[in-house]
């Protein structure tokens, strides 16, 4: 605590040097890539109700599950069972680049943007074909 | 009584960083997104498996022990996962001490309060009552 508090006086009211934001580069795919795992890394993480509303639903019983079952299988549930489902691949093939990264590997100009490619051109599709197997093995729309 | 300090400050601080501990969080970070992997592939396919299924199906699946292990093992592994992570997203955004004290702590309880609810049902389903 005392450290947070010093953070915030010590060096305040005197403009300190500042590094480049994000305004100032090219957009590019991996630049986007970035941003947006940790944006799916921070709605996985409210995505965790999902899971545990689930199994509290489960162990609560018969009535507590149909009632989640209901509403995931409303159209606004499907909605947000689908980002789910993307954002839930997306950060994990996220973190398989950055994994790779860690490595010192793919550091490579032309590397780079074929692993941000790889990332949104794969998580959309495992999503697509999650979501298929998925209607095949439910028989069809609730 | 403090006793006298012998190590110079520059000693003390290298290689600890903002957080003072280290690249222990990094590399914890690392860890769990390796064990995530796999995790996550078995959550898959459990959820797919369980699509449809009526709810003593579902419970008779999720109590079974080696899906059960799987669940507990993806909820402690991910929820110490995004415990992290939302603490880095709150240190580069949250400066105000206030603010950021209180999200920090937010994130804590938020975490606890999820991986204990999951790990609660994943027992009950697995050993009943």
């Amino acid at each position: 605590m005392a450290e947070l508090e010093a953070g915030t006086t010590i060096g305040a009211g005197r403009a300190r040097p500042l590094s480049p934001h994000l305004q100032v580069y090219r957009l590019t795919l991996s630049f986007l890539m970035s941003g947006f795992h940790r944006v799916s890394g921070a709605a996985l993480y409210f995505g965790m109700l999902l899971i545990a509303w689930w199994l509290v639903a489960a162990a609560t019983g018969p009535n507590a599950y149909a009632n989640f079952e209901w509403l995931i299988g409303s159209w606004i549930g499907q909605l947000v069972l689908l980002g789910y489902t993307w954002a839930l691949l997306h950060h994990a093939l996220g973190g398989v680049r950055h994994l790779i990264w860690d490595t010192i590997h793919g550091f490579e100009p032309a590397e780079r943007e074929l692993l941000a490619l790889a990332t949104i051109v794969g998580s959309v599709s495992l999503t697509l074909v999650l979501w298929v197997v998925g209607y095949l093995v439910m028989g069809g729309p609730r | 009584m403090r006793e006298p300090e012998l190590r110079t400050p520059m000693r003390r601080v290298r290689g600890l960083g903002a957080a003072h501990s280290g690249t222990q969080t990094f590399w914890r970070q690392r860890v769990t997104s390796v064990a995530g992997i796999p995790l996550t592939i078995a959550l898959l396919i459990i959820v797919v498996a369980l699509l449809g299924r009526s709810h003593a199906a579902v419970v008779q699946i999720l109590g079974s022990p080696l899906v059960a292990i799987i669940m507990l093992l993806f909820i402690i592994n991910m929820t110490y996962h995004m415990w992290i992570g939302m603490q880095e997203i709150i240190v580069d955004y949250v400066h105000e001490g206030k603010w950021k004290l209180l999200s920090l702590m937010a994130n804590t309880f938020f975490v606890f309060a999820i991986s204990l609810a999951s790990v609660y049902a994943i027992l009950k389903l697995s050993f009943g009552v």
